[in-house]
């Protein structure tokens, strides 16, 4: 308090002293133009227009004085023997300082007054931008990223920002927004629960579910510049399983190796296969879906591992069943098996590396018409041939999910140039043949560009 | 009714979230670099057991965030990161996933190592991604000076200390042990250095300032045009060119950097290329934090006598 009384009397108070010589000035100043008696005039005019703002500016400080003694007292008297905060120590954050009337509960409590340093608990935030461009014909699909029929030659796909930061000594929250040709949308936004009891790993919020590898995967962390056929026909496309829920991850401990097994709980809904079929859609607050993955990790040696995953998730496709009596919608369940080998070698890591992977996924849908069983799956290979170049290649093959005598095919050659950890360059031939009939085949050649770059708060590389 | 049953879970899983405390057995440290282990190994002794993330023959900016390590932080009391945003790119996701509330970043099982380090090149002004990987804290290559291995031994030895109160004498005697025979080696290496005392040298990347600072060398460039950023020839080049009008005839390059820029850039300005490593465990002959720098001064020496610098 007598900081802030000090503060009054050197800054404030000579402020306003200050101010009133300046106002005071003009006045006197259309006499300045005389002769000089009317110099010495106007001199001793301000000098006792100065005296008086001394006795005004005095009775002004005695009058305040009295005012904040008076103020002490009274809030000395509210807050009994309280000894006055001591300035919390170096290294500890500041806190906002909450209004006395807050602690009882009578007001709300203020938070996030102005603090010089609260800029320190910003999350870190960063910006994505994914840049497509495509040549060639599709006439099955002519929007080469999506479905749709705009051809999309060159779009900004996607701008992901992205916050990220702990919430208290409990839990850190991540979200990250997607910015795309059709609006905004929380591409994910979770809290997670960092320190729970049982190992338990726990999210909260909108995520995508952790059903086999790329489902779980942003775009810019993909080895490619599309996603694979089987993703699109089966597994709800670029959005995918990606849902508000909860999601509980546990390791199970063993001798052997890294086992952590996963079980999420969602509202019911997903993306869309390339004909607009959803692969979840709820019409009910019971018709949930759940999303439950097992995944096995070994080194094999310093420079090499293994991880495997096994997946099932379960949900209502929307489609109606025709019973007046239980209107709920009809069941999907997907049946997912993905394995990646990685070779890494420690001391080159930087310059040369190796990721096969393959994901393996059974779609049974029920439909008005009876069951579809549908099978699809990829396989690609991606080598680092220095510190800058990575090639790929990808194998596609996957049933359609509402017809599955329908199966497209593809493959695909990509090349990946990083200027920068921050940014690269991608292209990508793609040839596809999609079953467009029974025994009805439409081939697409398509030379896909990427180009991505991020800026601000550096990320966790992807693993 | 069905949707409640995975909240009322979660709620009931919260009020479990204060962790009981663990049975007193010997500390269990991981630390992410092998130098930090090579420290905390001299000052818990046979109080505390040590495992290390990152091997000291990697390039410690980009260590895989595998599961393994996961299963390593699952069971550790402590953590000890260099700091200085040097594991930003792999230790975030791994101590996340942890489920360790005992390791996470501001607990009390979390050590930033770098705290009461000298760090050098700490940018000031506008910093950009224009001038490539930049640390804005500071170059976190802090530990090769030995200087700065007693403060680090120092924030470990109370760190331990704090864990385990009823150990508190025997870290603190631990340090003064270590401390001692820090001082006596590093007389030892300046004597050794004495003579090449402002030797101009070039380094692959800048793992070298505060060791450069200690022993009076003189790095006067980079094969690195700019922190991450590959060679580009124009820069090489210039690199050249600069070492030739300076007579630059040592380079020194981390054990995990490609030798094909480095053999080129010795074979026209007739330089030495050495390859020195900045970490414990960097090569076989460097299996301590005292080794690290008795091996790497024999071969800075050699080097120095062979390009016939000075």
């Amino acid at each position: 308090m007598t900081t802030w009384r000090a503060r009054f009397f050197s800054t404030v108070v000579p402020t306003m002293l200050c101010l009133g010589l300046i106002a005071a000035a003009p006045a006197r100043g259309q006499g300045l133009g005389g002769a000089g008696t009317v110099q010495q005039d106007s001199a001793q005019a301000l000098r006792q227009d100065i005296d008086q703002l001394r006795r005004e500016f005095d009775a002004l400080k005695q009058q305040y004085g009295d005012r904040l003694t008076a103020l002490e007292a009274k809030l000395a008297a509210t807050e009994g023997a309280a000894a006055p905060a001591a300035p919390p120590p170096p290294g500890q954050p500041a806190t906002a300082p909450v209004p006395a009337g807050a602690e009882s509960g009578t007001a709300a409590p203020v938070y996030g007054a102005s603090i010089s340093n609260a800029k320190v608990f910003n999350p870190d935030m960063a910006v994505i931008g994914d840049f497509l461009g495509a040549a060639g014909t599709n006439k099955v699909q002519p929007d080469p990223f999506g479905p749709g029929t705009h051809p999309n030659a060159l779009q900004l796909h996607e701008s992901e920002a992205a916050f990220q930061a702990v919430v208290d000594p409990y839990a850190r929250a991540d979200f990250f927004i997607s910015f795309g040709e059709e609006g905004v949308s929380v591409e994910e936004g979770f809290i997670t629960l960092t320190s729970l009891p049982g190992g338990l790993l726990t999210k909260v919020g909108k995520m995508r579910a952790a059903f086999g590898k790329v489902n779980s995967l942003h775009n810019h962390v993909l080895p490619w510049a599309d996603r694979p056929l089987v993703i699109g026909n089966l597994v709800g496309g670029e959005d995918g399983i990606n849902d508000a829920g909860v999601s509980v991850a546990r390791l199970i401990p063993n001798p052997w190796m890294f086992l952590e097994a996963t079980g999420q709980v969602f509202r019911g809904d997903s993306g869309a296969d390339p004909n607009g079929n959803p692969l979840f859609q709820t019409t009910r607050r019971s018709e949930l879906s759940y999303v439950t993955h097992l995944r096995g990790y070994q080194d094999i040696t310093d420079n090499a591992n293994i991880d495997l995953g096994f997946s099932y998730s379960r949900g209502h496709n929307g489609l109606s069943n025709g019973n007046l009596a239980d209107p709920g919608s009809l069941v999907t369940q997907l049946y997912g098996i993905d394995a990646t080998y990685r070779w890494k070698p420690l001391q080159r890591s930087i310059y040369h590396s190796f990721v096969g992977r393959t994901e393996w996924i059974w779609s049974r849908r029920d439909q008005p018409t009876g069951l579809q069983s549908g099978a699809g799956m990829y396989v690609s290979g991606d080598y680092q041939v220095g510190r800058r170049w990575f090639t790929g290649v990808r194998l596609d093959r996957s049933a359609h999910a509402n017809d599955a005598s329908l199966v497209d095919t593809g493959g695909s050659f990509v090349i990946t140039y990083w200027p920068s950890e921050f940014s690269q360059v991608r292209a990508q031939y793609r040839r596809t043949n999609y079953a467009t009939g029974p025994s009805l085949v439409s081939s697409a050649n398509e030379l896909l560009f990427q180009f991505q770059f991020s800026i601000g708060a550096h990320g966790a590389h992807p693993f | 009714m069905r949707n409640t049953i995975p909240v009322a879970v979660l709620a009931g899983a919260a009020l479990f979230a204060s962790v009981p405390a663990r049975a007193q057995g010997k500390l269990n440290v991981v630390t992410t670099t092998e130098d930090l282990a090579s420290i905390a190994r001299e000052v818990g002794g046979d109080h505390i057991t040590v495992e290390s993330i990152a091997k000291g023959f990697q390039d410690p900016h980009f260590v895989e965030a595998k599961p393994s390590f996961i299963l390593k932080l699952q069971k550790a009391d402590v953590l000890i990161a260099v700091g200085r945003e040097l594991e930003i790119g792999w230790l975030p996701p791994l101590i996340q996933q942890s489920r360790n509330a005992r390791i996470q970043v501001g607990a009390q099982g979390y050590l930033d190592a770098s705290l009461g380090a000298t760090i050098l090149e700490i940018p000031n002004g506008n910093i950009t991604r224009a001038m490539g990987d930049v640390h804005p804290l500071g170059n976190p290559h802090y530990w090769m000076d030995p200087e700065n291995g007693k403060r680090i031994g120092k924030e470990i030895a109370d760190k331990l200390s704090e864990l385990r109160s009823g150990d508190s004498a025997f870290f603190q005697q631990q340090l003064t042990s270590f401390t001692t025979r820090l001082d006596t080696a590093e007389k030892r290496w300046l004597a050794q250095m004495a003579p090449y005392k402002g030797t101009k040298m070039v380094t692959y990347h800048r793992s070298f300032p505060n060791f450069a600072e200690r022993f009076g060398l003189d790095i006067v460039g980079y094969v690195e045009p700019r922190p991450g950023i590959p060679p580009t020839p124009q820069h090489t080049l210039d690199l050249i060119n600069e070492m030739k009008r300076q007579n630059v005839k040592l380079v020194l390059v981390e054990p995990y950097f490609d030798m094909k820029t480095p053999m080129a850039i010795g074979r026209d300005t007739g330089a030495q290329v050495l390859v020195m490593p900045p970490s414990v465990g960097g090569t076989k002959d460097v299996p301590d934090y005292f080794k690290l720098f008795d091996s790497d001064i024999n071969l800075l020496i050699d080097a120095i006598k062979k390009s016939g610098a000075k």
